[in-house]
């Protein structure tokens, strides 16, 4: 116990002193800066710091592998947002002014929200990788937003087309009956309209229940799942709510296997509280869990061999949210390699950076070359889609670890993309908008 | 579904939310022992739950037997009790009561805070041996879990009531909480009682805890468990044990049925705004709750 408040107390005064030093050092011409306002306290530190300590790792590993990208150093300095909207401006407000600032990665909905229209006007990217506004897909309204690899439609349409394949096909799906079960919060409440409409077309019929914040009791709503009597359940939940689902499905007899999970409820921290409630359960996942891959295996050799990894406990290492945020580092660094290949290898500028992402198009293969071949599947982002294409895959929990139990899947692009501009084109007028043309991509601020 | 009511729906509705309340009623139970006797509104009575649970499966995840774990985390609990009281809500004594609940609202925190430096902000599992399966009873399915939780909860209360009632330092409490000037007079000491009550709380929240945090993980959110208390103390009474056990019948029955029946026709989700409405439709015409003592001033 005290070994642990020991090591606690000193990595919070390593932790002050890098960021004091980091703090009154003004990049240099060959570093690059990622302001992190990460949450390691508060409701939902176990998910922010696997992702914030897998996104430090890579950086990490491409500082003392690489020497950094094209010799340009990686830097980063954390700001604790608790997961508050408030904090997390503050600390936007704070380290806005620091120079080389490459991309936010604030892994919060609503930091993400209250920092659009200030990152348009300061011109550096906002990355809200496999969440944030769905709309900001749509590049020609959103310039500097990009929800990497999977919105919030592009996974309802993922899951229904995962739940076809078990079914034998899309349109086995007819007919079937599938309750939706979400949070009661506006990231709960965003996919309704896209269950409904993937329900017109398939011909399932679609029941979704609210659980109201945070989720910690849920009888009657599996009550009335129960009586429903579904062939699924889906759960788009976040937090506490998510193993609270788990076990009282098992309390009132439904089974875990017939349970998949939103891209928020797919983490060891959304399982592991259920205990054996949540053997069987399926969810959806970008990248796969586990450490045998090989750019895991370096950040392991490189990094926490000699003592220099991010997560206190190594038992973390390939989770969920650590895997997620070494995808996020990948994709983070090889849009300043893309942006240094067009503008030269030195600090790059916001703008700059965000012609990077724009261009952000990685194929199976360079995937495979960056050491992560079926960690993730690929990514092709271009100047008006700013999601990239990417695929999901479903991972199943056998109590002790996750298990990948399906191909990588393409969600039903074609179908949501006009919803998607609807909703980007309406944000436009509002906002009186000029929506961008291919011409303005190479248009760079200075 | 045909249009015939559906009577064992409606019981099972029933018996869920009477066996839920049970679990809030554990919750307020610590509300209520240290608001009896001092008049102080804990706000930290969640994050004590937290602090216990997380002291609990820490210990056990680092080889501690439960009988161990349990002892050692009980004795945590009785040495915050006792720090609280001595360090943080003596030298507020007499000051108003807005000032001692915002001390208890910094408590808060500070125990929040506390917990996740020492033990980590990881999740945990918190298994307790008792199978989390339906039984099934008249076509109705009722969890076990919460059969046994409602029965541990009603021996404490059964213990709570027999050490109020026979105890010299439960008539004590007694005495404070009827009237603290009156008991100081006959030479009760007072903040040996007030340590006492909150070593007391702090074991209740280690109960609330461990049954809590089997039901929704060992993690940050469990002190929000709280939440559902509140409802719960302003209908039964601040300062009465079976006001809340009553007051939390109450809630969960309602809340239960509300959600499943009126919730459909409103957009669903209403269980956590429909207990409070209750409370302030409580607070209107009956202030004290259900069991509460009324407070006679003269003016």
């Amino acid at each position: 116990m005290k070994s642990t408040a020991l090591r606690t107390f000193r990595k919070a005064a390593l932790a002050a002193t890098l960021t004091l030093s980091l703090g009154l050092a003004t990049a240099k011409a060959d570093e690059q800066f990622f302001p992190l306002q990460s949450y390691r306290v508060g409701p939902y530190a176990a998910g922010g710091s696997g992702f914030f300590g897998g996104f430090i790792d890579y950086l990490n590993l491409i500082n003392s592998r690489d020497g950094g990208v094209n010799g340009v150093k990686l830097t980063w300095q954390e700001g604790e947002t608790q997961y508050e909207v408030e904090r997390g401006v503050e600390v936007y407000e704070r380290l806005k002014s620091h120079p080389g600032i490459a991309a936010w990665n604030p892994l919060s909905v609503g930091i993400a929200y209250a920092l659009i229209d200030r990152v348009t006007q300061d011109k550096v990217p906002l990355l809200t990788i496999n969440h944030g506004r769905t709309d900001s897909t749509d590049g020609r309204v959103f310039p500097y937003i990009f929800p990497l690899l999977l919105n919030p439609y592009s996974e309802t349409s993922g899951i229904i087309n995962y739940i076809g394949s078990k079914e034998g096909g899309i349109e086995k799906i007819k007919g079937k009956k599938i309750v939706v079960l979400y949070h009661g919060s506006p990231y709960g409440k965003e996919t309704i309209p896209i269950y409904d409409l993937l329900a017109e077309k398939y011909g399932f019929t679609v029941q979704q229940i609210e659980v109201p914040h945070p989720g910690n009791e849920q009888q009657a709503q599996w009550l009335t799942i129960r009586r429903i009597k579904p062939d699924y359940v889906i759960l788009r939940g976040w937090g506490v709510m998510n193993p609270v689902a788990l076990k009282t499905a098992q309390r009132n007899g439904f089974p875990a296997t017939k349970i998949i999970g939103n891209v928020w409820s797919n983490s060891e921290e959304d399982v592991i509280p259920a205990g054996d409630a949540a053997k069987g359960y399926t969810a959806i996942t970008t990248q796969t869990s586990g450490s045998s891959y090989p750019v895991v295996q370096e950040i392991i050799k490189t990094l926490y061999d000699q003592g220099k990894g991010n997560l206190e406990d190594k038992k973390r290492i390939g989770s969920v949210y650590h895997n997620l945020g070494i995808v996020n580092g990948i994709l983070n660094v090889e849009a300043l390699r893309i942006a240094q290949a067009k503008f030269g290898v030195h600090t790059l500028s916001g703008d700059e950076v965000r012609w990077g992402f724009e261009h952000l198009q990685l194929s199976p293969e360079r995937v495979k070359e960056l050491g992560a071949e079926n960690l993730f599947h690929s990514i092709n982002v271009t100047w008006d889609n700013h999601e990239g294409d990417g695929r999901v895959t479903f991972q199943q929990w056998d109590g002790d670890k996750w298990k990948v139990v399906s191909d990588w899947i393409s969600p039903d692009w074609k179908l949501l993309r006009p919803i998607i501009e609807k909703s980007a084109e309406a944000y436009a007028k509002e906002k009186s908008i000029k929506l961008r043309t291919a011409e303005d991509v190479d248009v760079i601020a200075k | 579904m045909d249009n015939a009511f559906d009577w064992t729906f409606f019981s099972e509705v029933l018996v869920g939310g009477l066996l839920a309340g049970v679990m809030y009623s554990l919750v307020a139970i610590g509300f209520v022992l240290i608001y009896k006797t001092s008049g102080v509104f804990n706000f930290a009575q969640g994050s004590m739950v937290l602090f216990a649970a997380l002291t609990f499966v820490s210990l056990t995840e680092r080889g501690l037997s439960f009988g161990a774990a349990l002892a050692v985390t009980a004795a945590a609990m009785a040495v915050l009790g006792i720090v609280v009281e001595n360090a943080v809500l003596r030298p507020l004594v007499n000051r108003p009561p807005v000032t001692l609940f915002m001390a208890t609202l910094g408590l808060s925190y500070i125990i929040e805070g506390g917990a996740q430096l020492l033990w980590g902000a990881q999740v945990h599992a918190l298994e307790l041996g008792i199978q989390d399966t339906p039984l099934e009873v008249s076509g109705m399915l009722i969890s076990k879990f919460d059969l046994i939780a409602a029965g541990i909860s009603a021996g404490m209360v059964a213990v709570l009531s027999l050490f109020f009632r026979y105890t010299r330092t439960g008539l004590a409490f007694r005495a404070v909480a009827d009237d603290t000037f009156a008991a100081l007079a006959v030479g009760l000491r007072l903040p040996r009682i007030r340590t006492a009550v909150w070593i007391a709380a702090g074991l209740v929240s280690l109960v609330a805890g461990l049954l809590w945090g089997s039901r929704l993980g060992v993690q940050f959110s469990l002190s929000l468990v709280v939440l559902k208390a509140l409802p719960v103390l302003v209908l039964g009474g601040f300062d009465s044990v079976p006001g809340v056990i009553v007051g939390g019948l109450l809630i969960g029955a309602f809340e239960k049925l509300a959600e499943v029946y009126l919730g459909p026709y409103v957009g669903g989700g209403i269980e956590g705004w429909f207990a409070y409405a209750i409370a302030l439709l409580f607070l209107l015409i009956r202030p004290a709750g259900l069991f509460g003592g009324r407070t006679l001033e003269r003016v």
